[in-house]
């Protein structure tokens, strides 16, 4: 995927450009507001990655806005270090798709993107979810596995689900708690896990091959393990 | 530069003050005290007002013996001028005669002169010498019977070229007005010295309660935070400004004590976090044998700077809650669904711990507040409840509406908190005895303290037998409080 970072720092935006660069994605870098918006604005990417904060005299809530203003509808990660509620409220209210606060992981970053990136591929609201032998009927809300019905708790369908149109991609226990619960801090305990595994002893356990997989140091990730 | 300057006008620097002196219309020096302007402005209000009273009293006193004068004298030359023509001139000279006659007081004066001005009749031996016959009304001396005075008169010419003086004696009223003059000529010197006096004594009190509000200020701004304006007990302007100062004063000095307490504890706990993960990345750079070692150590040291973020986040998330900015984004609320979603999302790790979370609360909890920050500060403690809770017991959150006063009380039944504890526990770092060796950074009550004093209520900590009780108190939302109260009840 073409990927655009507008990221001034020079360490940070190297740690980013490399790291998904690796994870085999096209990176192109500006380190202005300027030469971000011209990049942006003239070139197709199917992601771009964008400082709050810039010097040029543009700063990323313009680049979005222009973007907006021109109908350009490429999905937007803010990355920044203003991280009050206000902040978070203003960049989505702009247009902006997702905002990480820094410092931040790599691994939240990768996943997040990625997210982005399916979300703005999305072909149509599907009926039905299907990965591997694990289906998911949108309609009646019934979910099954090698054709036997499994039953769910509503937050445990929704958490399936989740998972499930994130398929194949890294979630991490941030996104979770915010696509799921709607909650925007982190709770001490490890609330995530617990929902997860009991998730796993509903659609893994009874079955042969797990589906849901741990990332070490990142979250889940829902997979066949053909894939 | 010119706008930074103006922008801070407390600067000491030199160019703001020649700037600011520039911008200013040049008064004269002593003009620029403002208790001297309160007393000059009262000495003059005072001295007008005097004015105003001694024009009223001279307009109804002289000036209202002047117009009766002036109007007897008129009435009689009226009546006079009838007697001319009903009777000519034998009855208008036995009307004077009969009027003289009847004068007894003496004061009223007639003078009746044929053309060649002899004397015809009347009081007066003859026509004043400087009094024409075409003035009408004048004042003059006069020489009655040898005795020298001061007359009113009215002259009045009669066909056939018979002139008419009509007047009174005004000797005395004279000597009146002199009187009344000299009176109010001195009441304006002792109005002159009344005024100067009060405008003293206004500037005296005036200096004095601006004195004791700016010494306090002086003393502030010298460092001694501690100092507060001396209120008089008068309950008058001057003590609602110094309350409303010292207020101002309590909550600076509050923020500051936050601010010093915050500082304080970034020194002692996030040092320790920060030294441990330097340790680690500088004994893995020169001890790590293999690069597995080396992964490994950085890893740790990673997770060791995450939780220091976290801490740090927490921290602002606090400061920001304080500073309550965060009331802009108010709204009314229905905190019954948002608590039933904590329930679902702790219910399973509380579970997993061997306790039971037990949910009692009212169908409709309307609030008045910032949603998502209830909702963290019954996540954080919930996560204390779960963190503390020996397995297999319960853990209680129940919610009650009463008396417009929303109490969400999330309650356990583990180790609990001594009494001197519970009363630092909602301090930020603060971490109980109990709490050594359970992991947390000590921020969870103090967020829960900030929420609830934005939303002006307040969290109470309180004996469970066994455990902990927390309540948080939050003022329910006022339209809708009465309807809150009868589901509670119901």
């Amino acid at each position: 995927m073409r990927i655009l970072v507008v990221e001034d720092d020079r360490d940070v935006a190297g740690f980013v450009v490399k790291g998904l660069r690796e994870s085999g994605h096209v990176v192109e870098h500006a380190d202005n507001g300027r030469d971000g918006l011209f990049l942006a604005a003239s070139e197709v990417f199917d992601a771009i990655v964008l400082d709050r904060m810039l010097p040029g005299g543009i700063d990323g809530l313009r680049i979005l806005e222009t973007l907006r203003s021109q109908r350009n509808t490429v999905p937007v990660l803010f990355l920044s270090a203003l991280g009050q509620v206000d902040d978070r409220v203003l960049g989505l209210k702009a247009g902006g798709d997702d905002y990480l606060t820094k410092p931040f992981a790599f691994s939240e970053l990768l996943a997040r993107v990625e997210a982005l990136t399916r979300r703005g591929k999305g072909d149509g609201p599907a009926t039905k979810l299907v990965v591997a032998d694990l289906e998911m009927d949108l309609l009646s809300r019934s979910v099954r596995r090698a054709g036997q019905k499994i039953d769910l708790q509503p937050r445990e369908f929704l958490l399936l689900e989740y998972l499930m149109r994130h398929a194949g991609q890294v979630v991490t226990r941030t996104m979770l708690l915010e696509g799921v619960w709607d909650y925007h801090f982190d709770p001490q305990t490890n609330v995530i896990d617990v929902h997860v595994s009991r998730l796993r002893q509903k659609v893994d356990k009874p079955f042969s091959g797990p589906l849901i997989h741990t990332v070490r140091n990142a979250g889940y990730m829902l997979r066949s393990d053909a894939v | 530069m010119d706008a930074a300057t103006l922008g801070h006008p407390g600067a000491q620097n030199a160019p703001g003050i020649q700037l600011a002196g520039a911008r200013l219309p040049q008064h004269p020096r002593f003009l620029r005290s403002a208790a001297l302007r309160f007393a000059a402005l009262y000495a003059l209000l005072f001295g007008l007002s005097a004015l105003a009273l001694a024009l009223f009293l001279w307009w109804q006193t002289a000036g209202l013996l002047d117009r009766r004068t002036d109007n007897a004298i008129a009435a009689d030359v009226d009546s006079l001028a009838q007697r001319w023509q009903e009777g000519g001139l034998p009855a208008l000279i036995i009307t004077i005669e009969n009027r003289l006659a009847e004068n007894v007081d003496d004061s009223a004066i007639y003078l009746l002169v044929d053309p060649e001005m002899r004397r015809v009749s009347g009081n007066l031996s003859s026509w004043p010498t400087d009094l024409t016959v075409r003035r009408i009304w004048a004042e003059l001396p006069i020489e009655r019977a040898g005795v020298r005075s001061l007359a009113r008169v009215r002259t009045f010419t009669l066909p056939g070229g018979f002139h008419l003086l009509v007047g009174r004696d005004v000797q005395v009223r004279a000597q009146l007005r002199d009187l009344l003059t000299g009176a109010l000529l001195w009441a304006l010197l002792v109005v002159l010295v009344l005024g100067v006096a009060g405008a003293v004594v206004i500037r005296g009190l005036f200096r004095r309660a601006m004195a004791n509000i700016s010494a306090t200020a002086a003393a502030i701004s010298a460092g001694d935070l501690s100092r507060r304006v001396r209120i008089s007990g008068r309950g008058d302007e001057f003590d609602r400004l110094s309350e409303t100062i010292n207020e101002m004063l309590e909550r600076i000095s509050r923020l500051m004590d936050g601010v010093r307490q915050v500082s304080n504890a970034i020194a002692h706990d996030l040092r320790t976090p920060i030294t441990r993960a330097r340790a680690r990345l500088e004994d893995a750079a020169l001890h790590a044998e293999s690069e597995a070692d080396l992964r490994a150590a950085i890893e740790r040291a990673t997770t060791d700077l995450d939780g220091i973020v976290a801490v740090f986040q927490a921290l602002l998330r606090i400061a920001e809650i304080e500073a309550g900015t965060r009331r802009a984004a108010f709204a009314s609320f229905d905190a019954a669904p948002v608590l039933a979603g904590l329930v679902d999302l702790y219910s399973a790790p509380a579970e997993e711990g061997g306790l039971t979370l037990v949910f009692a609360c009212p169908e409709r909890l309307p609030l008045f507040g910032d949603r998502e920050l209830v909702q963290q500060a019954i996540a954080n403690l919930l996560d204390n409840a779960l963190k503390f809770s020996p397995e297999g017991s319960i853990v209680r959150l129940s919610a009650a509406a009463a008396g417009g006063t929303v109490t969400i009380t999330v309650a356990d039944h583990g180790p609990g908190m001594p009494d001197a504890d519970r009363v630092r526990a909602t301090e930020r770092f603060f971490r109980g005895e109990t709490a050594r060796n359970t992991p947390g950074a000590g921020l969870g009550l103090a967020l829960v303290q900030a929420v609830a004093s934005l939303h002006g209520g307040s969290v109470q900590l309180a004996e469970n037998a066994p455990g902990l009780a927390a309540m948080l108190h939050l003022p329910g939302a006022a339209e809708v409080a009465h309807a809150a109260a009868a589901t509670a009840d119901a």
